[in-house]
């Protein structure tokens, strides 16, 4: 006999998700489900429309990570025409991902995350959120808005637009950097390195006041996969993949991206419009694998940039082989923030940035093609088929939040065992659970291709199917 | 997302409203006598439609946010896949892109079923006023909450009425 508890909608996370939690006759969890409730089919109603199109269409799927679809998009177009694009349109790809991760990290750090643990788990639900944030601290919240606006200004600097930048196109971008663009970002450096300190400070008096939290926030053995350069330094937007497992060895490493099929697999979840992607040779379940900060600071050796790297270090001595609690993903994402300042800074000096041979022509060449990147979340994979006019015949888009979906899944399980006793859910314990899904940073309008908007849902249901009891917070 | 890209206007604006219901805020249940809200989104399934009524009985001014609520956009891109087109944009995700367990997602209550065509917001309620952008830019928005902030009829004119 068991019954079930379903948070409705889970909030402060991108996209529209329930949790369920199924307690049973003694009043302990037995188990939790992740549900995602999006759905809109872009890889059906894609086919048939030219290439060319999809890093504009593909972008609509995200408002947090446009970027990130139209990048990988746009290198799904060049393994079409099977080109290699001019390197000054590489490297300003790089730069507008790099702004990418700041923005989106820091969105999720500060607007998202950082109420639960700077505000404390038990304060009330309506001042819960950046908003109480400002209220409370209006110098570190701005600080926090500025840090993500600094990523949003690279990205509009490059594309004429923060969202959805008509500006990457197979075969290259469109425009170079600007001498005015260039001096702009420069100038916000040093706030944003300020800005990257103070959150550090944070995180470390984070971590001492919440060993709790990273003993049993998703917790557990898992492989990691993410790209990496061939000596094993963190890429961002080329490299090869790597897997690693819990223990931190490399179980397969400068795996070709094109031939992702040959190794990720993908499972259906009935309740949930979220697949669950899994690493072929183990199967399903035993596939399961983390993407995302976590996962690629797990798999890779050096950051590459100096600063970063003496984080890593940090990061790294937290544990033995890989760092396994999901709780820590915050604390990846600060590393990740601080080693893309550190690339973008590196740009600034590189004159190649105002070049204007910037694309790369070519029919096609290639039936089929596939496109890499990492967006915040996690590898993203666009897959096209095409005729030989470039029409879409097939698409198929992996994208970074499903790859998590088994590992959120443990995750609310987890803490729903740890917190849960009964019937009776405490509002501020229903918010621990849903935080285990913000650890992830789950981006649900790309992982389903839905529409987005952030609402989680605690339902208790019979053995029999019925609804016992629903708490809907407010 | 491009509503926080106003950035330190937010803090302004934290001063003059209260936000009582949004995805950033932890509120469960849509609160009575609301003033003003922004629906961003077209109207793809069964949850959409409930909470859109559920909005449109509880708020005094609705203004439909960015081309997906304003024409359907991309997410209405499946209605051109003719009278199938949910079972078909299903079939392709869940069965023919999965390795393991194809099956098209059903759970009554969790997992809400698709409608049959994808809606723009006012097609399904009435809205007071339109605000367009793929996204909205965050000066546009900021136009319209300034405008309503200081008791003047929302207007948008020239570009700030551009799609895309």
């Amino acid at each position: 006999m068991s019954k079930r508890i379903v948070i409705d909608p889970v909030t402060r996370i991108e996209g529209h998700a329930k949790i369920s939690i199924f307690v049973d006759d003694e009043g302990n969890v037995s188990d939790a489900e992740f549900h995602v409730v999006e759905f809109r089919g872009f890889e059906k109603f894609c086919e048939g429309r030219p290439y060319s199109e999809m890093p504009g269409i593909t972008q609509r799927i995200c408002g947090i990570c446009p970027v990130s679809h139209t990048l990988a998009s746009a290198k799904a177009g060049d393994a079409l025409m099977a080109v290699s694009i001019p390197p000054a349109a590489d490297k300003l790809r790089r730069l507008m991902n790099l702004g990418q991760i700041i923005q989106s990290h820091a969105l999720s750090f500060f607007h998202l995350s950082a109420p639960d643990f700077l505000l404390g788990w038990d304060t009330p639900p309506p001042q819960r959120n950046v908003f109480g944030l400002i209220a409370s601290n209006k110098d570190l919240a701005r600080a926090g808005i500025r840090l993500r606006q600094f990523g949003q200004e690279i990205i509009e600097i490059l594309g004429g637009k923060k969202i959805h930048p008509a500006w990457a196109v197979p075969g290259g971008v469109r425009s170079p950097l600007t001498e005015e663009g260039r001096a702009k970002i420069r100038a916000w450096l040093p706030e944003a390195y300020a800005t990257t300190k103070i959150a550090f400070d944070l995180w470390q008096k984070t971590m001492e006041t919440h060993q709790r939290e990273i003993q049993i926030f998703g917790n557990f053995p898992s492989l990691f996969m993410g790209l990496v350069e061939p000596d094993g330094t963190w890429e961002h937007h080329g490299g090869k993949l790597r897997f690693t497992d819990s223990s931190g060895s490399i179980i397969a490493d400068q795996l070709d991206p094109q031939k992702y099929y040959e190794f990720i697999g993908e499972s259906v979840q009935t309740n949930s419009y979220l697949k669950s992607p899994y690493y072929l040779p183990l199967g399903f379940p035993d596939g399961i694998y983390r993407v995302g900060p976590l996962a690629r600071l797990n798999v890779c050796e050096q950051m590459g940039v100096p600063k970063a790297d003496a984080e890593l270090k940090k990061f790294k001595s937290l544990g033995h082989g890989a760092i396994t609690s999901s709780f820590l993903y915050h604390y990846a994402r600060l590393i990740e923030i601080l080693a893309s300042i550190e690339l973008v800074e590196r740009y600034m000096d590189d004159p190649e940035l105002l070049s204007d041979y910037l694309r790369a022509d070519a029919g096609i060449n290639s039936l089929r093609g596939v496109g890499v990147s990492e967006a915040p979340r996690g590898t993203l994979f666009h897959d096209y088929t095409v005729d030989r006019n470039g029409l879409l015949q097939k698409v198929n888009l992996i994208v970074a939040t499903g790859q998590n979906n088994l590992a959120m899944n443990q995750t609310v399980a987890q803490i729903a065992r740890h917190y849960v006793r009964g019937n009776n859910i405490p509002e501020p314990m229903l918010n621990r659970i849903e935080h285990g899904i913000r650890c992830y940073d789950p981006c649900l309008s790309c992982s389903t291709h839905a529409v987005g908007q952030m609402p989680l849902h605690v339902r208790l249901i019979a053995p029999n199917g019925k609804v016992l009891s629903e708490i809907a917070r407010g | 997302m491009s509503f926080l890209d106003l950035d330190e206007f937010l803090i302004e604006l934290a001063g003059a409203v209260d936000l009582v219901y949004s995805p950033v805020v932890d509120v469960k249940e849509y609160p009575e006598n609301v003033d003003v809200c922004l629906i961003e989104g077209a109207v793809c399934n069964e949850d959409n439609l409930a909470i859109l009524h559920k909005i449109r009985a509880r708020t005094k001014v609705l203004i439909s946010f960015g081309d997906c609520a304003v024409t359907g956009n991309v997410p209405a891109m499946r209605n051109q896949l003719g009278l199938d087109n949910a079972e078909n944009v299903l079939q392709c995700a869940y069965i023919e892109n999965a390795q393991n367990n194809p099956n098209v997602p059903k759970a009554d209550g969790i997992v809400p079923q698709l409608l049959e065509w994808v809606l723009p917001v006012h097609e399904v309620v009435h809205v007071e006023y339109y605000l367009p952008g793929c996204p909205p830019p965050a000066d546009r928005i900021k136009a319209v909450l300034g405008q309503m902030l200081s008791g003047v009829e929302p207007k948008l004119e020239g570009a700030n009425l551009k799609f895309g």
